[in-house]
């Protein structure tokens, strides 16, 4: 019996012992397509064997979701015979290597997950995070990951409407690139990845298979080393245009009933969709492998199964109906073709002209796959490491400070990201990028509007995994509350360093706790993720950082709310319990790149009742504008709240804290600036959830004044400040 | 009113157009698929906008050789309406029907946001009554950089045939104002006969109070009004 050399098993990034568990599975040596196969259902992309554990933790179930973790995208009941779609997806490692296929092919792939349920894509959004500006790389990689995902989104016309762009060093080596798709469907036509029913045949849909790709997911489980961009030819290469084609043809063939399962092939191509497919059904599946379509020649099965090609669906099709599916996807010009057959041998198999290369049992790829408990250990905290040294103005020098923050990268607009994303086709968008504090799609044939918002601040997660990770939860719903919409449900994207490293897992283990906690305080459970660790180049990790996507929904698109003062004259209120600190906030990042603690107190209850007061609010029409608070405290807020709409100044008496920085650029969770002509009627809400509500003034002029203590503190006009913002994030790119 | 909204392999602005036409004007709209030779008797035409066949040739080089677009040909031809927006501008020039070509945006990336568009020129099917008026109308596109040869400008201007213009909120023509680089800051032509007409911006996009945005309307009450006068 021959066996593998130990480095033939480490290149599959296998260990010793799970090698030895295959033999022992299969009781015999595999063969190399098995090996292939193994590697790319057992790393840590598909198997999820460091998470899974943890994963158990998170609320998945409430009285609006429809389909929870562990099908292809996550569904809530949006009423009228309508369900909403969504996922969100990591594209990190390809990114890093090969910025603008990488990305495309995060946008296809997602969208791909979101079609593949019989929904129609409404929407996308990014969140990225890149290193700090002035590396060497960040200008590079900003403009190909921007003009990877518009180049994709805008061909396949699917409106980019939102996302979430932040700066720092801790990504230097490892960006991130997380992709949301949002779809929408009639519930009762939702389809399944399940491989059901003995003797259907299996098509395979949509471009042909290439070499690009193999081993993408085995990529996407390990740190960088020197030397990482060799792995280009890892990165799958996307074509939009066969998307387009592949979505029309997969909507128009799932209007008929002709289909039993159907999945995309993601990360692990051919051989996970297949597998997954299966072990969902209980069933086994023969596949004919020399059968497939290839786009060139010489191919061999390893490599058959573990492309990474993109534009590629797997569909189940009910016996008898075969004709009209050649048919349906024929008109759109993408191959279709028969390369197997469902059983109920629960076996995996694989065949090359008639001699079976692949015999493995279901449950050995997915279900057995390896779990983990790795050990956990607390990170010392980064508290009163060492005293920044922040310089203190004096009188009105802050209105100085005030435009550095501005022009930061992180804050200043982004303008320049989505003037590049068509965010308009599809005729939906009734809050683009840039105008609320939530992106805002109308649902179709409704008047009602689905609420994105995605987001995550490293820096606080840095400083506090579990707390951090709450914090991202609400904010993010509290984003979709703004603009007037309750939030639903989330998904999620878990990017972590190695979990190898005791004090990655913990932070991991202990954002897990502070994402389920603050999803049980707000109704929003967890509907569909991923999980990307190793995120580390040379031993030196990423912030953990789990980027939170949340859905909410409107019953009336057109009362949708903007960040901005629209009209002079409103009363602006500051409400929200939170108590502003200084630690992780981006005032301090000025001074020191090292997060610093302590983080500031947050209190989910309070975010519950702040939630709560907001739509109570909305629905009675009391809010012309309505902002969160959040990195560079409530000075940037309110001067954020002056550059749109009726571009209004304010001049106001800020609430004092200990220090006066605090007071201007303090952040905490929870609170929110909002704009309206009913004062007595916000205030007696927000007094029956135990709110504070401070009377900051009326919005009007072109200059923002704010004193504090009595004292005025910043004195810009609005043109000043908003040609730092307008400029900084172009300046640091360009 | 019938009309026709040719649908090509990657056009993805076909549904919006057909939506904004029977939900909101409450006409008969349809899609017409490429490979079709038959128009269904349809008063006017819409090319969508997209990316027909990818783009990834010259933007709409491959489109043009669709089946229907001898139909298009032959009803342009008899004097129908022939609307091209975006992508559906770039197929009329490919296929001949209108002058120029569009170029990749000067500054080199995509654009997508809203262009103050200045109505001018003689009266066409879109532009009836609508002459002399600024429209705030997003532009969406990546080749939109309108070019001509000296003579074939010269013959546009002086016949009124340049009848969108990007132009300042206040409808001044500035360089700001002018997003992509085209040529004599055209938006928008029509051929010698005045049927055909091609523009860069979106209207289908500003058409609903919903989006922020009813500017479009006007464009499309203009092609309505022209048939009711017939």
């Amino acid at each position: 019996m021959s066996t593998y050399s130990p480095e033939v098993i480490k290149r599959h990034g296998l260990t010793q012992e799970e090698y030895a568990r295959i033999e022992r599975t299969l009781g015999r040596t595999p063969t190399w397509p098995e090996l292939g196969v193994f590697s790319v259902l057992w790393s840590e992309h598909c198997s999820y064997k460091s998470s899974r554990v943890h994963l158990r933790r998170l609320p998945t179930k409430g009285p609006h979701v429809v389909l929870g973790p562990g099908e292809n995208a996550g569904v809530i009941d949006a009423g009228d015979g309508w369900v909403v779609v969504f996922k969100m997806e990591s594209h990190n490692h390809p990114s890093y290597i090969e910025p603008k296929q990488g990305a495309a092919t995060g946008v296809g792939g997602i969208l791909r997950d979101v079609f593949t349920m019989g929904a129609r894509p409404i929407a996308l959004l990014d969140a990225l995070r890149f290193g700090r500006p002035d590396h060497p790389k960040t200008a590079h990689l900003v403009k190909g990951v921007v003009h990877g995902i518009g180049s994709y989104g805008n061909c396949v016309g699917v409106p980019t409407v939102g996302g979430d762009v932040a700066f720092d060093p801790s990504y230097d080596g490892n960006i991130l690139v997380n992709a949301m798709a949002v779809g929408v469907a009639r519930a009762d036509r939702i389809f399944l990845g399940r491989a059901e029913g003995v003797g259907n045949p299996v098509f395979y849909v949509g471009s042909k298979t290439g070499r690009d790709g193999i081993h993408g997911a085995t990529m996407a489980s390990e740190e960088f080393g020197a030397g990482s961009e060799e792995k280009r030819p890892n990165v799958q290469v996307g074509d939009p245009f066969i998307e387009k084609l592949l979505i029309e043809a997969c909507l128009e063939v799932m209007s008929e009933d002709l289909l039993v399962g159907i999945q995309d092939m993601g990360a692990a191509g051919l051989t996970s969709s297949s597998a997954e497919m299966a072990a969902r059904a209980g069933s086994g599946l023969i596949l004919h492998l020399d059968r497939v379509p290839m786009r060139e020649t010489g191919m061999t099965p390893y490599e058959l199964l573990l492309s990474e090609s993109q534009e590629r669906m797997l569909m189940v099709c009910e016996h008898g109906k075969e004709a009209r599916l050649i048919e349906l996807v024929s008109r759109w010009g993408l191959d279709v073709c028969e390369v197997g057959t469902v059983t109920d041998s629960g076996r995996y198999v694989g065949t090359w002209h008639g001699e079976t290369v692949v015999d493995i049992p279901v449950s050995a790829l997915v279900d057995d796959a390896p779990k983990y408990e790795r050990p956990l250990a607390p990170a010392r905290r980064a508290d009163n490491v060492h005293e920044p040294a922040i310089p203190v103005p004096e009188g009105e020098e802050y209105s100085a400070v005030l435009g550095d923050l501005l022009a930061r990268p992180t804050i200043a607009s982004k303008r320049w990201v989505y003037r590049q994303y068509d965010h308009m086709v599809r005729t939906g968008t009734v809050l683009g990028p840039g105008v609320g504090d939530a992106a805002v799609v109308r649902l179709p044939d409704t008047k009602k509007g689905v609420a994105l918002s995605v987001g995550c601040n490293g820096r606080q997660c840095a400083l506090d995994p579990r707390r951090g990770a709450a914090q991202a939860v609400a904010e993010a719903a509290l984003n979709v509350a703004c603009v007037g919409a309750r939030p639903m449900a989330i998904t999620d994207c878990l990017n972590f360093a190695s979990p190898e490293r005791s004090a990655v897992m913990w932070a991991f283990s202990e954002a897990i706790d502070g994402i389920a906690e603050a999803c049980e305080a707000l109704s929003t459970p967890v509907v569909s993720g991923n999980v990307s660790f190793y995120n580390e180049t040379e031993g030196r990790g990423i912030h953990p950082t789990p980027m939170i996507g949340m859905v909410g929904l409107m019953d009336d698109a057109s009362r949708a709310v903007p960040s901005a003062f629209p009209e002079a004259g409103l009363e602006v209120l500051l409400i929200g319990e939170g108590r502003p600190g200084l630690g992780g906030t981006e005032f301090l990042a000025m001074y020191d790149e090292t997060p610093l603690g302590p983080p500031s107190g947050f209190d989910l209850g309070a975010q519950r009742r702040l939630i709560d007061a907001l739509l109570e609010g909305h629905a009675g029409g009391l809010f012309r504008s309505a902002h969160d608070v959040a990195e560079g405290g409530l000075a940037v807020a309110l001067a954020e709240c002056g550059f749109g709409g009726a571009g209004l100044g304010l001049s106001a008496d800020i609430p004092a804290e200990d220090r006066l920085d605090v007071a201007l650029f303090g952040e905490c969770a929870g609170r929110v600036v909002v704009s309206t002509a009913n004062v007595a009627e916000v205030e007696s809400i927000c007094a029956r959830h135990y709110l504070k509500v401070v009377r900051l003034g009326r919005c009007r002029g072109d200059r923002l004044t704010l004193r504090v203590a009595g004292q005025v503190r910043v004195d810009a006009g609005l043109s000043t400040l908003k040609a730092r913002w307008s400029h900084g994030f172009e300046g640091a790119v360009e | 009113m019938r009309f026709a909204v040719v649908s090509f392999p990657g056009s993805n602005c076909d549904d919006d157009c057909v939506r904004v036409l029977t939900e909101v004007f409450g006409q008969t709209a349809f899609k017409v698929r490429h490979d079709e030779h038959d128009l269904r008797a349809p008063d006017a035409i819409l090319l969508p906008g997209g990316f027909s066949f990818g783009d990834y040739l010259r933007c709409g080089a491959i489109a043009r050789f669709s089946p229907i677009m001898a139909e298009v040909q032959a009803f342009a031809a008899r004097g129908g309406p022939v609307v091209g927006i975006c992508n559906g501008f770039q197929i009329l020039t490919e296929a001949g029907l209108l002058p120029g070509a569009l170029r990749r945006n000067a500054g080199l990336s995509f654009i997508c946001e809203d262009a103050y568009i200045g109505v001018e020129g003689r009266e066409t099917p879109l532009t009836r009554g609508v002459q002399g008026q600024v429209l705030r109308i997003p532009i969406a596109h990546n080749e939109g950089n309108y070019f001509a040869d000296t003579e074939t400008l010269t013959a546009l201007e002086a016949e009124g045939r340049v009848i969108f213009r990007y132009v300042a909120p206040d409808g001044r023509r500035t360089a700001e104002a002018n997003p992509n680089g085209a040529a004599n800051d055209i938006a928008g032509i029509c051929n010698a006969a005045g049927n055909v007409v091609g523009l860069m911006p979106h209207p289908e996009r500003c058409a609903e109070a919903l989006l922020g945005n009813t500017d479009g309307r006007r464009l499309f009450e203009s092609l309505l009004a022209g048939e009711a006068q017939r």
